[in-house]
């Protein structure tokens, strides 16, 4: 399983946890399988196409998945996915 | 000759043997030495002392009174020239505080800014990182805070109190009772007042030397670039995808460094863009998500300090950048946890495709050049 850091604007989906586990042997299969178990996050995360959408932001051990093999980056067991939606408060 | 060449003395004594012609050499760092000095004395730092001795003082007969700090490593240097062979060697003890202390009259380097002796600063002063130099650019540099609110509020104050020469002010709002929860360089007694004249208010207060300059109006794309124009670092305190998205492409046609912060409930995201060396905010994010997904702080709230402590981090970015220490924020974005108290980073990259800052991005800035400049011409 891995470790996958909820962003704050998202933990109303997962029951207010800031980690939730998910299994998966590449970034696709681990996001699919988060949006299985909170079903609710679907269209926040992901695209019409399948792909992430541009405004979500998702890191492999502080890397951008984007600058490695998106969706298809190989992921092991002890891994972190941090997913990171762009924010914008200030005031 | 003496059987030992070398003697401590008193800075009296010290004094008498200087009005009799003696050589005074100064045998501290560059950092010190800025600091004040006796007059008429050399410097010559301990690691270059014995190697340039005989420059200054080519005459080894002559008496050579040295000093340092505190008089411990004018005493190791008496030594060493006493063993290169100079007679008379005296080391003043309690080195230039002693001297200091006791009222004696010293000086500063020739060229040195007024604002190295300005007491306000001394904390900075005597930081070799900071010192006269970093104090003089502090006070020659301008600053830009796009919102006087929450990030920008302890910003203001510090950068004021820093001796940042000259603060710029973007809000086109006023002081309501409701922001009072975290921005403290407002007050009570304004409710009702531009958030630009509170903040000069508050600033005047704390530092007087700072010229403050209010632009009442929204950042849009029709007055970004006379905004931001002339500004050294911007602080990007505002609230909204679409003032961000605009900062950033006027900020990367400028080549104005953005310090960046963002705050949600529990959360803040740090980061510094500096055109063309990182990333910029389209690098990381091209479009903006659905309003949904990106509530801001008057829907979904925020605990009072975090914009505090996120804005603090903004205002030692600047500074940084400013004075060209450490490692700024560059290509890495900061994310702080205030309920876990953790702090955790991950690495943001330049995309080549970047709209704003990729190499379409500044061929097409080229092209308008050429247009501009053949219709001109």
């Amino acid at each position: 399983m891995t470790r996958v850091r909820i962003p704050p604007v998202l933990r109303t989906q997962v029951n207010g946890q800031k980690e939730v586990e998910a299994a998966g042997s590449t970034v696709g299969e681990v996001m699919h399988d988060l949006i299985a178990r909170y079903p609710a996050m679907g269209e926040q995360l992901m695209a019409a196409d399948g792909g992430l959408h541009r405004f979500v932001n998702v890191y492999l051990n502080g890397q951008d998945v984007r600058y490695m093999q998106l969706l298809e980056t190989p992921v092991a067991e002890r891994d972190a996915l941090i997913i990171l939606p762009a924010m914008a408060g200030g005031r | 000759m003496r059987a030992d060449p070398v003697r401590e003395i008193s800075p009296a004594q010290a004094q008498e043997l200087i009005d009799k012609g003696a050589a005074l050499l100064d045998t501290r760092e560059q950092n010190e030495w800025r600091a004040g000095h006796l007059a008429g004395a050399t410097l010559l730092p301990p690691v270059e002392v014995a190697a340039r001795v005989q420059d200054v003082v080519p005459d080894r007969s002559r008496p050579v009174v040295i000093y340092c700090a505190a008089g411990a490593r004018s005493l190791r240097a008496a030594y060493a020239l006493a063993q290169l062979g100079y007679q008379e060697v005296y080391s003043v003890a309690g080195g230039i505080g002693r001297w200091k202390a006791e009222g004696r009259p010293w000086e500063l380097p020739a060229n040195t800014p007024a604002v190295a002796t300005n007491p306000r600063y001394a904390r900075h002063l005597v930081m070799p990182e900071v010192g006269p130099e970093g104090q003089a650019k502090l006070q020659q540099a301008k600053v830009l805070f796009i919102g006087a609110g929450g990030l920008g509020s302890p910003g203001l104050l510090y950068l004021a109190a820093a001796g940042v020469g000259t603060i710029g002010i973007v809000d086109f709002d006023v002081v309501d009772l409701s922001n009072l929860q975290r921005q403290v360089v407002h007050a009570e007694n304004r409710i009702g007042m531009k958030k630009t004249e509170s903040a000069a208010m508050t600033i005047r207060a704390l530092n007087p030397e700072v010229k403050v300059v209010q632009h009442v109006e929204m950042l849009t794309e029709d007055n970004v670039d006379q905004l931001i124009a002339g500004y050294d670092v911007v602080i990007d305190g505002t609230d909204t995808f679409e003032t961000r998205y605009t900062l950033n492409d006027a900020a990367v046609r400028h080549a104005i460094p953005v310090v960046h912060a963002s705050v949600f409930r529990f959360e803040g995201q740090l980061t510094v863009f500096v055109p063309f060396e990182g990333p910029c905010y389209r690098c990381l994010y091209p479009t903006p998500p659905p309003p949904e997904l990106a509530p801001g702080c008057s829907i979904a709230g925020v605990l009072g300090v975090v914009p505090g402590v996120m804005g603090l981090l903004q205002a030692t970015e600047a500074i940084k950048v400013l004075l060209g220490l450490g490692d700024p924020l560059v290509g890495r974005l900061l994310i702080w946890d205030a309920l876990d108290g953790t702090f955790s980073e991950v690495k943001l990259r330049r995309d080549p495709n970047c709209p704003a800052c990729g190499v379409g991005a500044l061929a097409r800035q080229a092209q308008t050049a050429d247009a501009t400049f053949a219709s001109a011409s």
